[in-house]
């Protein structure tokens, strides 16, 4: 047992909460944008047609205004980890330091170095070459995505790695089983072709204005159907890669999937959650409906998280209690466990220091019987290991709501801007318009169920979050987290201020 | 060969590595000495537009330095990662505020509907070459005089420094005079470095009048860097220093920092040379009418942060000392990954040459051709 003051977990909480989603707001933006602009000036490159450089300047202006503020709300998330998470940076450092090295010498020098010729370059270099900067600032990008989810995968399902008693930190064994850890490559490709999807949506609405007020049409259609096609193809890999990220969320983080469909009770066969108002009231263990209203598919759920539809999904009960039926041990049982490994660890650690090596032998051979349940001694109650479930399920369901729609908006954009009839369906173009925001509601959304899904773990298992948080005194970090509020709303309001500026001066003088 | 090394030569390596990036940022932080001249060497509109378009095509380079020396420190030695940044929290977080605020300054400054005004983003990038810079010299000054914190038997870190009752989580290294010193050495450094590189960058025909200031800008903020330079150079070599023994006691040792420079002889070089490349490129740009002051100046710069940054780390030194408990202080054998780790690291970090060698070509590329009035006055240009 550690004695934290929660509120100071909650306010660390917030403050890397806050800079997250402020961060998330602006990255997918850069992340698919990079790449559309990408798009366009290989088309340039390749008819020499002016029109499609205006294009490709116009887009790349309002990327260079997304990224600048990208960039700002990225550097402080990296250091936070130190400021605010210095235990975890401690315990994990030796293996969740190297991606962000990687992602720092690899993909932001690429990022960095080709952004100045991006913008810069255009009488400077060749057309080829300038092509060829933008490809790499979109790969830079991307590559930094790929990066910080191998990391952030990690977080979700630790593998490749082993708990040293002398060091009292986790150290890695297997680079390759972190890099390649099946949670990080379905994050990565989940998030990074959410990415797409929102740029794409984002050019849709831009877009979708002009046509609504009849200005810059040629260019309005031209790029809706490169965003059309980019957007397309993305979203239907999102809902594929989705339910990849869904199954490997079953096999290593089986309370946050039930928390993502409220559900309590496992069973066989278990239906799918469509839509549902959760009832407040339920706790786990209770006897009341966890449903206030629902709609199920029966059966689909099974079907998605274990491949079978007649298979069993655990519920928060059997998660919390225990499920002797199944052969799932409840945290309660785990708890104990955790606590048995603590207090053996803190005996081996007291009798290294005071050179009773045989007290200390026996202290981690005791340790290592219950090592894998350490994370679960910190719990004070086993309700700890439930995440909030109402947030996890509306968001979820919010995401994969919004999500199953993009596929229909984007092909139908696409085929309309294909016969050339897309100026003509005055009821497409307001759905293109609020489809941008759609997007970056169901992206934040997606955030919010893999993040608040794994409360109470910082290291899914291992380490809640409490354990994890710098020792600072609760004033301090409402103070910081006070100035980061104030600052990226106003840094946030001043770039929407100059997009809405640049979108409503279009590409004329570009 | 990298499997074959062994850990200690690993942990030393890994130390260079990370006081190479260090060092890199220093000689990069020409673009925050550029942000503090804005105001002082450019007198028109024209002028500022030169000032800022040039320093704005290198303005992500020291930034994303900065996350590498962190990223890199945090891979290879997380338990300083993880005591300095969570102990001397407001240091840090000082310094990443104004990192940024400088971070959209360059975007946002002269776009439409930018709502603060550009005299506000060109604060921001005043705060963040005067301040920002200052923070960082004080942070590595601590390197030589420590910081008031204790580890548990976890590794966890408690800050003891108070005063009046307040923990001031690190603020406190910008009482000390000798931090205080290097951190204005590094500003007016900074300053030095930037006014040689917008003249290295700038057509100079376009801004004859800026390019007096500039030139009389080199030469006055040397001259402010000399007494803290001065200072910081003789406090090294007089200061106790924490030696670590064989066995991994700290204690203290008169002249310590003396006696590692006279055992570790190519520092001293390093310091030397450095010093004598910097004054070369301030002569060449003050007085000598030449551009190409930027280049010895800069490599100077970094041979002269390598010493500062190596000095305190080898030759059995504690390089980030604790004063309120000397055996928690931190060496590159107990702050650093394991073996393993280190090894990996170790071979990613063989693609920084070729990082380094596209940064360059592409440097030389984009300033092969001098930064014009139409360059700078481009309804692109920030």
């Amino acid at each position: 047992m550690i004695d934290v003051d929660p509120s100071l977990v909650n306010w660390s909480r917030a403050q890397f909460a806050l800079t997250a989603m402020y961060h998330w707001i602006f990255v997918p933006l850069t992340l698919g944008l990079s790449f559309l602009c990408a798009f366009y000036e290989t088309i340039y490159l390749k008819t020499g047609n002016e029109e499609w450089k205006k294009i490709t300047r116009f887009w790349m202006t309002l990327f260079g205004i997304n990224f600048a503020i990208g960039v700002a709300t990225g550097i402080i998330l990296e250091f936070e980890f130190g400021t605010n998470w210095s235990n975890y940076s401690w315990m994990v450092g030796d293996i969740f330091g190297a991606p962000l090295a990687v992602e720092g010498i690899f993909a932001f020098f690429m990022e960095a170095s080709f952004f100045a010729v991006m913008f810069f370059g255009w009488n400077r270099v060749s057309k080829g070459f300038h092509c060829f900067s933008t490809w790499m600032v979109a790969i830079g990008s991307n590559l930094s995505a790929v990066w910080i989810l191998v990391a952030n995968g990690w977080m979700q399902n630790p593998v490749g790695m082993a708990f040293n008693a002398d060091t009292a930190r986790f150290e890695m064994q297997n680079f390759a089983e972190v890099v390649f850890n099946p949670v990080a490559v379905s994050k990565f490709t989940h998030t990074s072709s959410s990415g797409f999807v929102m740029a794409s949506a984002f050019v849709l609405t831009i877009s979708c204005w002009y046509l609504i007020k009849g200005r810059h049409v040629e260019m309005a259609k031209k790029s809706i159907v490169v965003a059309s096609v980019f957007g397309l193809v993305a979203s239907i890999f999102v809902a594929f890669s989705g339910d990849e990220a869904a199954y490997e969320v079953a096999r290593e983080q089986p309370m946050k999937l039930a928390a993502m469909e409220g559900l309590y009770k496992g069973e066989r066969g278990a239906g799918l959650v469509a839509m549902g108002i959760i009832n407040s009231a339920k706790e786990p263990g209770d006897v009341q409906d966890p449903f206030l209203f629902e709609v199920k598919i029966p059966q689909l759920l099974s079907l998605l998280a274990n491949r079978e539809a007649g298979s069993f999904v655990p519920g928060i009960d059997d998660l919390v209690f225990g499920n002797t039926e199944e052969n799932i041990m409840g945290v309660n049982t785990m708890m104990e466990k955790g606590r048995l490994a603590l207090a053996d660890l803190a005996e081996y650690k007291e009798a290294r220091k005071n050179k009773s090596e045989d007290v200390a032998s026996a202290a981690l051979e005791r340790f290592k019987v219950n090592e894998e349940f350490m994370g679960y001694g910190y719990l004070s109650t086993p309700e700890e290991a439930v995440p909030p479930v109402s947030t996890v399920f509306y968001n979820f369901h919010i995401m994969a709501i919004l999500g199953s729609m993009f596929p229909v908006i984007f092909g139908a954009f696409l085929f309309f801007s294909l016969k050339g009839t897309v100026t003509e369906k005055r009821w497409l173009l307001p759905v293109g318009l609020f489809t941008g925001l759609l997007a970056f509601l169901a992206g934040q959304a997606g955030w919010i169920t893999a993040e608040v899904g794994r409360q109470p773990w910082a290291i899914q298992g291992l380490m809640p979050v409490k354990v994890a948080t710098t020792n600072l005194s609760v004033t301090s970090v409402q103070i910081t987290f006070a100035m980061f509020a104030v600052l990226f709303t106003l840094l946030l309001i001043a770039e929407i201020s100059i997009m809405l500026k640049q979108i409503a001066i279009g590409p004329e003088v570009h | 060969m990298i499997s074959n090394l062994d850990y200690v030569t690993l942990q030393q390596l890994w130390w260079i590595i990370c006081s190479v990036v260090g060092s890199l940022f220093l000689f990069l932080t020409f673009v925050q000495g550029g942000q503090t001249l804005l105001w002082q060497v450019a007198k028109t509109d024209t002028e500022s537009a030169f000032v800022i378009n040039s320093l704005g095509r290198k303005w992500e380079l020291p930034f994303t330095t900065l996350v590498l020396f962190g990223g890199a420190l945090f891979a290879s030695f997380p338990k300083f990662y993880s005591t300095s940044f969570g102990g001397a929290y407001w240091v840090w977080i000082l310094i990443l505020f104004t990192f940024i605020i400088q971070a959209v300054s360059y975007e946002y400054r002269t776009k439409q509907g930018n709502v603060w005004g550009s005299k506000t983003y060109e604060l921001f990038m005043f705060i963040n070459g005067s301040v920002g810079v200052l923070l960082i010299g004080a942070a590595v000054g601590t390197f030589y005089t420590g910081s008031a914190f204790s580890l548990n038997t976890m590794n966890q870190v408690t800050w003891e420094y108070t005063l009046g009752g307040v923990n001031l989580r690190g603020l406190e290294a910008a009482f000390s005079l000798f931090n205080l010193s290097l951190g204005l050495f590094l500003v007016f450094n900074a300053r030095v470095l930037g006014a040689l590189y917008l003249l290295n960058s700038l057509d100079l025909v376009a801004v004859a009048d800026m390019e007096k200031r500039l030139r009389k800008a080199v030469w006055i903020s040397f001259l402010c860097s000399l007494p803290f330079l001065l200072y910081v150079v003789v406090s090294i070599l007089l200061r106790d220093g924490f030696s670590v023994d064989e066995s991994g006691v700290v204690s203290m040792v008169s002249f310590k920092y003396f006696f590692n420079l006279l055992a570790l002889p190519h520092l001293l070089v390093l310091l030397l040379a450095g010093l004598g490349l910097v004054i070369w490129g301030v002569m060449l740009g003050a007085f000598k009418g030449s551009v190409k002051g930027i280049w010895p100046a800069g490599l100077g710069t970094v041979l002269v942060g390598l010493c500062v940054l190596c000095l305190p780390a080898f030759n059995g030194t504690a390089f980030y000392p604790s004063t309120y408990d000397l055996q928690s202080s931190l060496t590159i054998y107990n702050a650093s990954s394991t073996k393993y780790t280190l090894s990996i690291m170790t071979y990613v970090a063989l693609g920084v040459p070729f990082v380094l060698a596209y940064v360059a070509y592409l440097w030389k590329m984009m300033d092969s051709k001098k930064l014009t009035t139409e360059d700078a006055l481009d309804h692109e240009a920030y």
